[in-house]
């Protein structure tokens, strides 16, 4: 009998991806395949997902599992929850495991809140009778007493999810796995939501939290795994494991600058990003330079979009060429200057990624450029570094005092 | 505590009980689920559950009884063919409703884990509903006609469990293999359709054709068939081997059904 909430020994997920019959999508095809080659087997590129991933979680704690987008934060979710099945390997949980993977999942949206409620409850794995005694706990926590006899369809999409993540909130199982929810809902909500997984560790029941919130994961964590490729690279302190995520940073940049490497259809690769200054002041202007080839292949015109991220993975700007209408002519090359301007950084490493899409994308160069921002604060008083400490960016601001 | 032990799926077998009956939640509320979302924004509402066999008993009556002139057996054609349709709409029904049952489902089987096999298994609930109600529509057509089945109306609740047994399994595997292959929702409801000209059940089995008659009796649907209407109409029992074979044939398309839905269940999410 083992005493920790979760064992995992040599996990791995591989998945088989059929190497022939890609685009074969037609039954005629796939016949005529048979026909040439009757004897043919199957040919199968293999994806491991994860790979012999071992570790344990003692009761009480809440785990941040930490890493880049496919680094397998997701499958190991999805299998500790049981969704899907293990390739090779074994888990050894302490208890009923409830997940909190995407709010909403088992909503019906032509049933009523009260409805949903039971309806969703039942699928996170609760009785008939916790969930009745909880009803009224779940109901005053979203907020939408007066809606719970209307069809949810009829809901905003704020009144939605806050019912939704109430109902999962609310699990009594001994592990709650939560996939990127905090996310959702007013500030005020987000905050409310936040304590809750906090009580939930503190009751001496365990939390697995995926999630690219770094921030969050400071919050909420005790301890982290950083996954990197499909491979557990780190376990401990959530410091431990920010620290290994920051210096996998230039790894991975040099990886991503093979096109092959990156994510997309391909259909057109950015050439080049760069940046007009390695480092800049605070509230210099951050300019970042693209060079796109010509894809006269493409059909219709594209858009870009370039995000800014802090050395813990937070997006501090988005910005999308379709927000000022700018559409891209595939059929010729272009140089592009993207600047961003009034953006007050805080001292320290930034990077950025560069999307180029259409319907779908076309390749996404995560980590195409890095920079820093030189310590020098933009106020015009020098304080102890508490005035500067909480919050994301430095603001313009002013205190009026009459 | 009881331990979870997550290990690599293998071989055949069958679904653990414990679990889904501790997961019996589910069942009740997708089957709940699944009634009120038929009904509501209708205007008749539970009226079509009454409407669809009583139309469908009345063209029988006319096509087979009034135009091709098949036997009922001594009692009046539309209550016949009505006792025919509810009994075959236990058996075909769960197919229709099961089969696609996970396709519909797929965000929750992609995204959150329960038995699988409660999403099949609860399309049984709006089945038995409709049975329920048009079951007692024939129960006042019986005195109207005056028609009594005597005793063997007791075995009615066992042929009924059977004939939801024969379908369920069907219908639960088809849903399984429907998973990777979306072929079958297009073929089984042509089966499901040739299946019920071939059986006889809008017309009595002596309407069939003498030389091929015992083609007809090789069908374990015409078992059911027969068993049915001995039951709901007091017609002829069947042979005893008839009425064993049918319980045969029930539990085994029930085993088939549960033993290929073990099968792929574990794979459903990544192949959805």
């Amino acid at each position: 009998m083992r005493e920790t909430a979760i064992t995992v020994e040599g996990l791995s997920k591989t998945y088989r991806l059929n190497r022939n019959s890609a685009g074969v999508d037609r039954i005629t095809d796939a016949v005529w395949n048979r026909i040439k080659h009757p004897f043919a087997r199957a040919e199968y590129d293999h994806f491991d997902a994860l790979s012999d991933v071992d570790f344990e979680v003692p009761w009480g704690e809440a785990l941040g599992i930490i890493g880049r987008n496919g680094a397998g934060k997701s499958t190991l979710l999805k299998l500790l929850t049981r969704i899907t099945a293990p390739t090779t390997g074994r888990i050894d949980l302490g208890g009923r495991v409830g997940s909190l993977l995407e709010v909403g999942t088992g909503f019906h949206p032509e049933l009523t809140g009260r409805e949903n409620i039971f309806l969703n409850g039942a699928l996170l794995g609760m009785t008939r009778g916790e969930i009745r005694r909880r009803f009224d706990e779940i109901v005053d926590f979203s907020g939408v007493e007066r809606f719970l006899d209307t069809p949810v369809k009829r809901y905003s999409s704020g009144m939605y999810v806050r019912l939704a993540f109430s109902v999962a909130a609310h699990l009594d199982t001994e592990i709650l796995a939560i996939d990127e929810v905090l996310a959702v809902g007013d500030a005020e909500f987000q905050a409310k939501s936040l304590a809750k997984m906090r009580d939930v560790a503190k009751d001496g029941r365990t939390v697995l939290y995926v999630s690219h919130q770094m921030q969050t994961v400071t919050n909420l964590c005790t301890s982290a795994i950083y996954l990197d490729r499909g491979t557990l690279q780190y376990q401990g302190s959530v410091n431990g494991a920010l620290e290994v995520y920051r210096s996998s940073f230039e790894r991975y940049q040099a990886t991503q600058r093979e096109p092959d490497n990156r994510a997309g259809t391909g259909q057109l690769r950015l050439q080049d990003v760069t940046l007009g200054e390695l480092t800049q002041s605070p509230t210099d202007d951050t300019i970042v330079e693209l060079a796109l080839p010509a894809a006269p292949d493409l059909i219709g015109d594209y858009f870009l979009s370039c995000h800014i991220n802090d050395q813990n993975g937070v997006v501090i700007a988005q910005c999308d060429s379709r927000l000022l209408g700018r559409w891209l002519d595939p059929s010729r090359p272009h140089d592009v200057t993207l600047r961003v301007r009034n953006l007050w950084l805080k001292p320290g490493t930034y990077s950025v990624d560069v999307y180029v899409c259409q319907m779908g994308i076309l390749d996404a160069w995560e980590g195409a450029a890095a920079f820093d921002v030189l310590p020098s604060l933009p106020y015009p008083e020098l304080t102890s570094e508490d005035a500067t400490a909480n919050g994301i960016v430095l603001a313009d601001f002013d205190f009026e005092v009459d | 505590m009881a331990r979870t032990i997550i290990t690599p799926p293998k071989g055949l077998g069958l679904p653990s009980f414990r679990e889904i009956w501790s997961a019996r939640e589910v069942l009740w509320r997708f089957g709940t689920r699944d009634i009120l979302l038929r009904y509501r924004q209708t205007v008749v509402g539970v009226a079509w559950v009454v409407i669809q066999p009583l139309v469908g008993a009345g063209i029988f009556s006319l096509v087979f009884g009034g135009v091709a002139g098949l036997p009922s057996g001594g009692v009046p054609y539309f209550l016949f063919s009505l006792a025919g349709l509810l009994s075959w709409n236990l058996f075909a029904s769960v197919i229709d409703r099961s089969a696609p049952s996970l396709v519909s489902n797929q965000a929750l089987v992609s995204k959150v884990y329960f038995p699988r096999l409660l999403v099949p298994a609860s399309t049984v609930l709006s089945v038995l509903l409709d049975t329920a109600v048009g079951l007692g529509l024939f129960v006042v057509l019986l005195f109207v006609f005056g028609v009594n089945p005597g005793w063997p109306v007791l075995l009615f609740p066992v042929w009924a469990l059977l004939a939801l047994m024969a379908g369920l399994g069907l219908g639960m595997a088809a849903s399984a293999i429907m998973v990777k292959y979306r072929d079958v929702g297009y073929v089984l409801p042509w089966v499901v359709q040739v299946l019920f000209y071939a059986t006889p059940v809008a017309y009595a089995l002596e309407g069939a054709p003498a030389d091929l008659r015992w083609l007809f009796e090789l069908n374990p649907l015409t078992w059911m068939m027969e068993a049915f209407r001995w039951s709901m109409l007091g017609l002829d029992a069947p042979p005893l081997w008839q009425m064993g074979g049918f319980a045969l044939f029930a539990v085994l398309l029930l085993a088939l059904g549960l033993t290929v839905f073990q099968r792929y269940e574990r794979t459903f999410a990544d192949v959805i």
